[in-house]
């Protein structure tokens, strides 16, 4: 089927299987920052922001992203520059696979808490997995940039 | 993976009705987020989501939520969590990341009676029932207790407020895991009304009067009386001994808000 999703302010008209989910269009669409991987709903890789909230775009289907604002890492270029700086100075990035997901939440979570303490600043970005860095880096860079106007 | 072969946006709940009855293999989609874990021939998926069935809301008796909203705003409803302690806006919020709690829906968990669920241990504890399209209104327990999930639409979940005190206590090998065991413990004129889930079967339920309740010894009783299971992350006993744990503790938690 024919749908029409409005990806970072643009509309873009792209054919779908019946039951193809939003992280395998936007991929289609050339997104290829909104990765796939572990296809379980639990590594947050595919996020991407619908109507401004973090969401799965692996186990959202690609059909209810109709109507709605998808934005993926390209639609937030002013943000990403802003984490990408403190996530570089804390040496927090590594891979840089699960970037892309873990920026757009932390982005989110900017505009959503004010002053979060460091455990909701935890609580929030659970479901962002990292498997180089520990952790430790990537909260130092968020605390940072949580304080960036 | 699941695989199917005609999505249907559902113009009224009537429409998804007729539809879903067709065909063995046509399925109400919730959030799809456990679907497609699993690996289902659908015929139609028929699909929710354009009926306005997104809301949290509340009237002189009751708080309703409907089928289509997501862990999400049930974790941050400050209306959930100004009754019954929070725990319904609790028994969510360790679920995996916000991501995906953005994703899965109250009515797909209730409606599919998920045996690892939270949240329906969290809602069985209350005074909860649920409107089927063509079931009508019927407690929670009553539903859970059916063995099959039956060919209907959950219209909308609702939670009597009788001024329920409440604790939810969930118990994972790690955070953001599934739980190997949850208890919800509500408290209402000398009545205390115990949810164990997560064992891994569906959530069960179980009473027990502030009276009876005299030692330790009738918490053990009551537990004794539920069944446990093994799978990959605990075994039976173990689940056994972790239910007793959990649900002194919540009733300590209540005892002490007195």
């Amino acid at each position: 089927m024919e749908i029409k999703l409005k990806i970072n302010g643009i509309n873009k008209e792209i054919m779908i299987k019946e039951g193809e989910y939003l992280q395998s269009a936007l991929k289609k669409l050339g997104f290829l920052n909104v990765r796939k991987g572990c296809e379980t709903g639990s590594c947050g890789l595919c996020t991407v922001l619908l109507n401004g909230k973090p969401t799965l775009s692996c186990s959202t289907l690609a059909v209810r992203g109709v109507g709605k604002d998808i934005t993926t890492l390209e639609g937030e270029s002013i943000e990403v520059t802003k984490f990408a700086e403190v996530l570089t100075d804390e040496g927090a990035d590594q891979c840089g696979y699960c970037s892309p997901g873990f920026t757009l939440t932390v982005i989110a979570m900017k505009r959503e808490l004010e002053s979060p303490t460091i455990d909701e600043i935890k609580h929030y970005l659970t479901g962002n997995l990292c498997r180089c860095t520990g952790y430790m880096g990537q909260l130092r860079a968020v605390k940072k940039y949580m304080e960036v106007k | 993976m699941f695989t199917i072969k005609q999505h249907l946006m559902a113009q009224s709940i009537e429409e998804g009705y007729e539809i879903l009855v067709k065909n063995r293999n046509n399925v109400i989609l919730g959030g799809t987020a456990f679907l497609k874990l699993g690996n289902k021939n659908i015929n139609i998926g028929i699909d929710l989501s354009n009926l306005e069935l997104d809301y949290i809301r509340e009237d002189e008796n009751n708080i309703e939520i409907g089928p289509m909203t997501t862990f999400r705003s049930i974790e941050i409803s400050e209306l959930l969590k100004e009754h019954f302690g929070g725990i319904v806006a609790k028994s969510v919020e360790e679920i995996v990341g916000i991501q995906l709690r953005s994703v899965i829906t109250a009515g797909a968990t209730a409606a599919s009676k998920y045996g690892f669920s939270d949240f329906i241990t969290a809602l069985l504890s209350l005074d909860t029932h649920i409107e089927l399209y063509k079931g009508g209104i019927m407690s929670l327990e009553e539903y859970l207790a059916e063995e099959k999930v039956p060919k209907d639409i959950l219209l909308r979940i609702i939670i009597k407020k009788d001024g329920k005190r409440a604790a939810f206590k969930a118990m994972r090998n790690s955070k953001s895991d599934y739980a190997i065991l949850n208890c919800a413990v509500s408290y209402l004129d000398g009545e205390y009304r115990v949810a164990v889930g997560a064992r891994p079967g569906r959530a069960v339920v179980k009473t027990i009067s502030e009276e009876a309740l005299v030692s330790n010894e009738k918490i053990e009783e009551m537990v004794s009386e539920v069944k446990f299971g093994t799978n990959m992350r605990a075994s039976g006993e173990y689940r056994e001994m972790i239910a007793k744990v959990l649900i002194k503790r919540c009733i300590e938690e209540l005892k002490s808000e007195k």
